[in-house]
């Protein structure tokens, strides 16, 4: 299946080709919730999908990354050369990709230092690292990111505010360093500072590990300060449009109305119940 | 939605599963008879109201039913079980005297290299008899006593205290298996702390079970004066049979006023085991017992530390984790008297079931009419790792006090997709990530262990854990 649907260049930049979802149909609880869905990310490029709530947005980045929640029913997920639609979760990491969790989960009793230790284990670069250089260099990141350090000695998520479980998640990006790191909507509820805090962690992900990153939002405000490369924008569980940056300033501008029409009408009964389950993601 | 289906293989215990034959050992025949109770105690050559002592614990045996409420117990057939296995050597007071096979097995089990790091002192016990006892000098000068039972049995000094406090906290009439016990007790430890004496280190007694079809029944009294100070530990194991194995220890404990005694159990039984073990404590005045307790391994456990708080202002905590895997039934829990005014209890427990396991929680809250201006606090977290398991909680309270406060409160759950998946997308594997979701769960209870027996808490989860996932 790989070797069929294999693209080497993404069509619109000509960059190699990283990621390349290949007509995804995708059903949870027996329900079609994502239909015929491409994308293609270069490496190194920033791409953002955009779309009303309850697009299938969050579902299309959980699938990416192997969420068992969801069953593809037809097409395939293509990493860096190989097909990873089967690949379980934890293989998809290794081979480097990444998603931010919009809602992060809590682990009591884990503490952020050993999850972290857990996670990097094992990879080029960081996975080495002796006990006391290992702290020092999240330090160093929880630094860049303004968190203050008492929280690596914290359980996992646990009484964490909304903006310290996205600072943990940027401090994740920074140490795991993927070849492609989805967010997800890892702007929403964040203050101004917090939100400078993400951008910060954007840029610095962009300057050290070179990746590619494709961010999940509704909220324009996280892109003003990014370089990027396509808008894609997704409507009940469809691609419906996709451009350069200018389809912004008119998402921006006129909303997200323009687009419906372009969304084939859905069966009246699958609207009906698609919607709710993709909001819960 | 469950996309992967969890099944359960025989996990890796060999680490702790491991036996030695019975060269050189001496087992008397099977079955429990006024006999076989004789030869019991004339071989140990002990004063003759402790002879009495047994022959009235047997009597009231042989009476009484065994217990109809909790995990069956149709798989212990008294007429095959061993009631005493002396093992082939003498106790010893330095580990290389011992025989080659007994040595080998605590070295195995980590017990010298623990002596050597880190405790005060150390008593080892193999099948019905202490091959090992030996404490620190510097303990000793602080007149700390801590000795093989039977010895200080022996000893004038010591025998008036033990003959006033033996069996007086669990009276043989209690239940059967503390008449059982009664009867046919050999080995167990014996430690006194003077008032005012703080020991830094913890003291620590082993356990061993070696001999197949055999039952271990150690007696343990530790006296903490007033105002002094000591950690315990026990820790006990068992190579796996094919034939019941029965534990029916007995531990006794008092707790001077304003005195502080904790004691930390992790007992890792085989799984053929019967654990039927009984625990108590009284505290005096100003007292605090603190109970740390994990259970994992047994075939069926009855557990239930006791805590009389006998004096004002005594405290008990209890802070305990069961691992019910699969063919384990493991009816654990604690109960607690408020006897005086102003005591206070809080208990902790956590359980988790898995393959088929069966974890129940079972406590009791006593407030006697004495028990003006006393609280306790109950909360028990269960952990299911799959449908086949089970995990009850059976609380109990009687309270004949008015101004007291008690609350009790329970949570069953189970490790969610959404945890997996999120760990799993950091390049954790789903083993490892519901390994580390379970050791998070139990982390309240190895908190309270020192660092080494957090570590063995931890590797025998993940020993549990292992294989889990199809």
């Amino acid at each position: 299946m790989a070797d069929e649907h294999t693209i080497n260049q993404t069509p619109e930049t000509g960059a190699e080709t990283l990621l390349s979802v290949q007509n995804l149909t995708v059903s949870a609880d027996g329900k079609t919730i994502l239909h015929d869905v491409d994308l293609a990310v270069g490496a190194g490029e920033t791409h953002v999908i955009m779309g009303p709530n309850g697009a299938g947005k969050s579902t299309l980045g959980h699938v990416v990354m192997g969420d068992a929640a969801y069953d593809v029913e037809d097409g395939a997920v293509v990493f860096d050369g190989i097909d990873v639609t089967d690949l379980s979760p934890d293989k998809r990491s290794r081979a480097g990709l990444f998603l931010s969790f919009q809602a992060p989960v809590e682990i009591p009793g884990v503490p952020v230092s050993s999850f972290l230790r857990a996670a990097a284990a094992g990879r080029e670069g960081v996975g080495d690292l002796k006990g006391k250089q290992f702290r020092k260099h999240v330090r160093e990141l929880a630094g860049e990111l303004d968190m203050d350090p008492a929280y690596l000695d914290r359980e996992l998520g646990v009484g964490f505010s909304g903006g310290e479980k996205k600072k943990l998640e940027m401090l994740q990006l920074l140490l795991l360093r993927p070849k492609l790191a989805i967010l997800d909507e890892t702007d929403s509820g964040l203050d101004v500072d917090a939100l400078g805090v993400v951008s910060r962690g954007i840029d610095a992900y962009r300057r050290t590990a070179d990746g590619a990153l494709v961010i999940i939002t509704h909220n324009t405000r996280i892109l003003e300060h990014l370089d990027v490369d396509r808008v894609h924008v997704m409507v009940r569980g469809r691609m419906v449009a996709e451009g350069d940056a200018s389809l912004v300033a008119r998402i921006d501008e006129h909303g997200f109305e323009q687009f419906e029409q372009a969304a084939p009408d859905a069966a009246p009964d699958e609207r009906a119940e698609a919607a709710p389950v993709a909001a819960a993601c | 939605m469950e996309k992967k289906r969890t099944q359960v293989d025989d996990i890796d215990r060999s680490l702790y599963d491991f036996a030695d034959d019975e060269a050189g050992a001496e087992r008397l025949d099977a079955g429990l008879t006024p006999g076989i109770v004789r030869e019991i105690s004339a071989k140990k050559d002990e004063p003759d109201w402790m002879l009495d002592f047994r022959l009235q614990a047997l009597d009231t045996y042989l009476h009484m039913a065994a217990p109809d409420w909790g995990p069956a117990l149709d798989g212990l057939d008294m007429d095959h079980i061993v009631t005493y296995v002396k093992p082939n050597t003498e106790q010893q007071s330095d580990w290389e005297s011992l025989p080659d096979d007994v040595k080998n097995t605590f070295d195995r089990l980590g017990i010298p290299q623990a002596e050597r790091a880190y405790l005060a002192g150390v008593g080892a016990q193999y099948d019905s008899e202490l091959v090992y006892h030996n404490m620190q000098d510097t303990a000793a000068k602080q007149g700390i006593v801590y000795s093989g039972i039977e010895e200080a049995l022996h000893d004038p000094q010591w025998e008036p205290l033990i003959r006033s406090k033996f069996m007086t906290l669990i009276p043989p009439t209690d239940h059967k298996f503390a008449a059982l016990h009664g009867a046919v007790w050999s080995g167990g430890s014996f430690v006194y702390v003077p008032a005012g004496v703080k020991l830094d280190f913890p003291l620590q007694s082993y356990f061993r079970l070696n001999a197949k079809g055999a039952g271990q029944f150690e007696h343990t009294l530790i006296i903490v004066e007033d105002d002094a100070d000591l950690h315990f530990i026990e820790g006990c194991s068992a190579p796996k049979y094919n034939v019941a194995n029965l534990h029916a220890g007995a531990v006794e404990l008092f707790v001077g006023k304003n005195a502080r005694l904790r004691y930390s159990t992790i007992e890792n039984w085989s799984k053929n085991m019967y654990n039927l073990n009984t625990k108590r404590a009284r505290v005096d005045e100003g007292g605090a017992v603190e109970w740390v307790s994990g259970s994992f391994g047994s075939h069926v456990g009855y557990l239930y530390p006791m805590s009389i708080l006998a004096g004002r202002k005594s405290t008990c905590t209890f802070t305990g984790i069961t691992f019910a895997g699969a063919g384990q039934n493991l009816d654990t829990g604690c109960k607690v008297v408020l006897a005086a005014p102003d005591t206070s209890a809080a208990v902790e427990t956590k359980s988790i079931s898995k393959g088929g396991g069966i974890s129940t929680f079972r406590s009791s809250v006593v407030a006697t009419e004495a028990a003006h201006g006393s609280a306790a606090s109950v909360s028990c977290q269960s952990l299911m790792l799959d449908n086949a398991s089970r995990s009850d909680t059976i609380p109990a309270m009687d309270i004949r006090c008015k101004n007291v406060d008690i609350g009790h409160e329970a949570t069953i759950g189970r490790i969610s997709d959404d945890t997996v998946f999120y760990l799993m997308s950091r390049g954790v594997s789903e083993e490892e990530a519901r390994t580390m979701v379970v050791n998070g769960f139990a982390e309240p209870v190895s908190k309270e262990l020192p660092l080494e027996y957090a570590v063995e808490m931890n590797n025998l989860i993940k020993l549990e854990m292992e294989g889990a996932i199809g």
